[in-house]
């Protein structure tokens, strides 16, 4: 190709207000041949209305089965510089917290190792690298891992887990989301790098039901903090709402799913036994009232996109259990993990797995008791499978 | 001096401690609240007393070391070098001294915006397209700039009913999982895979293929004495999950590949369930390098909820409120048999009752 990169159809992407990409890119094509032929690329591809991508490849980390992504230009002729062009997922610290210094580190290795391209962050929550070759990748890992950084997962293997900013930075925090996320990824180093599962395992920690990490639909298993007692009112500071002229009536106690809250005068009173725990009043009034005392988490299971069956999210396991030490939780995963990898099905999802054998059989299978909060509702279908009847002696 | 060549694995993330600003790490568990001082900067109010600005901007999430370097020097210069990433790719920068905000905003403006908080649109959450995945039926960066772009206003304000989240998935696969998003931009293939009978055989495990597919479409064949598959293309639905286990069935196809536009999902509990993202608008064409037609759907259904909905309500909620058969009214968006379901559970979204508005 010649030597000067021509691409109108991106160079329109260089206009508007919105951050660009494009413009981005280009500066770091001058330096870095993998960018410029990246742009070629892309520019074919919005040319052509398709992507030029080869499907993926076998390509890792001595000793890892998870980690890099291999990919391959489907035109290496024409585009020689992304004829690699794999992918890095480095596991991101807790809550996504860095510092300057450890960005430049990271950022000194890519520049040294690869594209100079990178994600902040996957979709998972890893910090992603892309674009290497193949040679690169042994370098890249030795450096990353001389720094104390490792890399995370991906195919079927417990993916990346990542947290919301919990208690580093957000009063709702229900338990130690940034503790957890890094105890559990420690813990389980080996179902992260290692692939062994039926599919993909994917973990998000949210301090309370706002769900920052949507770990209700992104995750196989959601650990989504709760609290159990009652909301702490500051009534000074409530009768300072009341008096600023926010309308409390209408944007606060008549959105209230259980309408379980009223106003007395200046004094903001909940039924507490009928709050939902939805967040919706703390939310609006975060001065005044605060998630309660007797915290922790409820579980849930299965969320997911739509492939294969369809997209679920997370079903409720677990209502309320205590996170001051995370044993009990791992005493589940693990069960979990190892019903699923007995009695599921190559990729098969643990959502469409408790889909296809049923809820009773599943939890029948990891040791839980059938209780009314896993449920919407009753089945209303009379065919019951009945396991008890009276035989004549 | 000699260079230590052990080879270190399974050391997991580093810890988290010492990237937390020392008043976050002063107060960490122990904050009382925060507030909005104005539309991309909040402060979290410690039991203490003390206090932490962020300042939030937006990244387009494919970047740079440039740019990764050009905002830790921000960081470096206003924030003592403390910084974090949200869960929707945007930056926070975590200052401790409130006169540092806006000449750290002034920097910040020169490339990008800062915003993305309250009631308003914030950063959206997306997947790599073409510039990096090889069963993308759209691009991803491409189209967020596109439509961002447009809505850029509701980045740096909060003027909307309600936060409005965004997120863009350039195949069924949904990385950006956008199955609970206020609006969705997903792409889509609509024709079935080309099988590549030559290299099937050698490149594809023949059972894995036909268990792949959640339609039963796809059956083993053989042509030419070679064993390969047969698809029922009137089974198939152009998931692309044969695709995924074998790379002899692409679904690419420049002339029928689009976008599809997703309506009222949302995650949080607050005051209603988390809810699906539903069909509102089944295909546009892919138009790079700007989408026009997505960004004008897009832009149309902000304003009509921006207009109709009531305070502190949900896209989803808004709709739930007004009903289906509105929300299509007010759009313009044509309703078609394509919003009727016929997946699995397709009857669970037949109406069966005579509450309708008149």
């Amino acid at each position: 190709m010649s030597d000067e990169l021509k691409t109108p159809l991106l160079d329109e992407l260089e206009k508007g207000p919105w951050p660009s990409f494009v413009s981005d890119l280009k500066k770091m094509a001058p330096k870095k041949p993998m960018v410029r032929d990246l742009l070629g690329q892309l520019e074919k591809s919005y040319r052509d209305k398709r992507g030029y991508w080869k499907h993926g490849g076998l390509v890792g980390i001595m000793g890892y089965g998870g980690g890099v992504i291999g990919r391959y230009s489907a035109l290496p002729e024409e585009f020689p510089g992304v004829s690699h062009f794999h992918t890095v997922r480095v596991n991101q610290p807790s809550g996504w917290f860095y510092t300057a210094d450890a960005l430049n580190e990271l950022m000194d290795i890519w520049d040294a190792h690869g594209s100079g391209l990178l994600n902040m962050h996957g979709s998972t929550g890893d910090l992603v690298f892309l674009g290497t070759v193949t040679d690169e990748l042994e370098p890249t890992f030795r450096e990353l891992t001389a720094r104390d950084w490792d890399l995370g997962g991906s195919g079927s293997d417990m993916r990346t887990p990542s947290c919301c900013v919990g208690p580093a930075r957000c009063q709702n925090a229900c338990y130690d989301t940034l503790a957890l996320t890094y105890d559990l990824t420690h813990k389980y180093q080996d179902e992260l790098h290692r692939p062994m599962f039926n599919y993909k395992f994917k973990i998000k920690m949210s301090g309370c039901p706002n769900d920052c990490t949507a770990a209700i639909a992104r995750s196989d298993l959601g650990i989504i903090g709760i609290w159990k007692d009652d909301i702490q009112v500051d009534q000074a500071a409530f009768a300072e709402y009341l008096d600023s002229g926010m309308n409390v009536q209408e944007y606060v106690v008549e959105k209230c799913p259980t309408k379980c809250i009223s106003i007395e005068g200046k004094e903001f009173k909940i039924d507490n036994s009928d709050c939902v725990k939805c967040m919706h009043c703390i939310n609006m009034l975060p001065k005044a009232l605060r998630v309660g005392k007797e915290r922790g988490a409820a579980i849930v299971l299965g969320g997911k996109a739509p492939i294969v069956e369809g997209a679920l999210f997370g079903s409720m396991m677990i209502p309320f259990m205590k996170m001051d030490d995370f044993e009990e939780l791992y005493d589940l995963i693990e069960r979990i993990w190892e019903f699923w990898d007995e009695h599921g099905k190559n990729r098969e999802r643990i959502g469409e797995f408790v889909e296809r054998i049923g809820l009773a059989a599943f939890i029948e299978g990891i040791g839980l008791e059938p209780i009314p909060q896993m449920v919407i509702q009753p089945r209303d279908n009379p065919y019951i499978f009945y396991e008890e009847y009276y035989e004549e002696e | 001096m000699s260079v230590t060549t052990e080879r270190r694995t399974d050391i997991g993330p580093p810890h988290y401690e010492q990237f937390l600003h020392p008043v976050i790490k002063k107060n960490y568990g122990a904050w009382k609240y925060h507030e909005i001082l104005k539309p991309g900067v909040l402060v979290h109010v410690a039991e203490s007393g003390d206090s932490i600005y962020t300042v939030r901007a937006a990244s387009p999430r494919l970047i740079s070391t440039e740019f990764v370097r050009k905002i830790s020097a921000l960081a470096e210069k206003y924030c003592d070098g403390y910084l974090r990433f949200t869960s929707r790719n945007n930056i926070e920068f975590l200052l401790s001294n409130k006169d540092n905000i806006d000449p750290l905003i002034e920097e910040l403006s020169k490339f990008t915006l800062v915003g993305g908080t309250g009631r308003g649109i914030s950063n959206v959450v997306h997947t790599q397209g073409w510039v990096h995945c090889h069963s993308a039926a759209t691009d991803a960066s491409g189209l967020v700039k596109a439509v961002m772009d447009e809505l850029a206003d509701y980045f740096t304000s909060m003027k909307l009913p309600h936060k409005v989240r965004l997120a863009v998935a350039c195949c069924l696969n949904m990385c950006g999982a956008v199955h609970a998003s206020d609006i969705a931009i997903l792409g889509v293939h609509r024709t079935p895979p080309r099988i590549d009978h030559e290299t099937l055989p050698n490149l594809c495990e023949i059972p894995t293929t036909v268990a792949s597919c959640p339609n039963n479409a796809i059956r083993p064949t053989s042509i030419e004495g070679k064993s390969t598959v047969k698809v029922d293309e009137d089974k198939c639905m152009y998931c692309g999950n044969c695709y995924t286990v074998c790379p002899s069935m692409p679904l690419a196809d420049p002339l029928n590949d689009g976008v599809s536009i997703w309506v009222g999902g949302k995650v949080s509990n607050a005051r209603t369930e988390p809810m699906f993202t539903k069909l509102a608008v089944p295909y546009l064409p892919n138009n790079p390098p700007r989408w026009p037609e997505v960004t004008e759907a897009v832009k149309k259904i902000v304003e009509v909820y921006a207009k109709d909905a009531r305070p502190f309500e949900r896209v989803g909620e808004w709709i739930n409120r007004i009903g289906w058969a509105r929300f299509f009214e007010k759009t313009g968006i044509e309703f078609t048999k394509y919003h009727l379901d016929d997946f699995r559970h397709a009857g669970t979204t037949y109406k069966r009752s005579v509450q309708n508005r008149y």
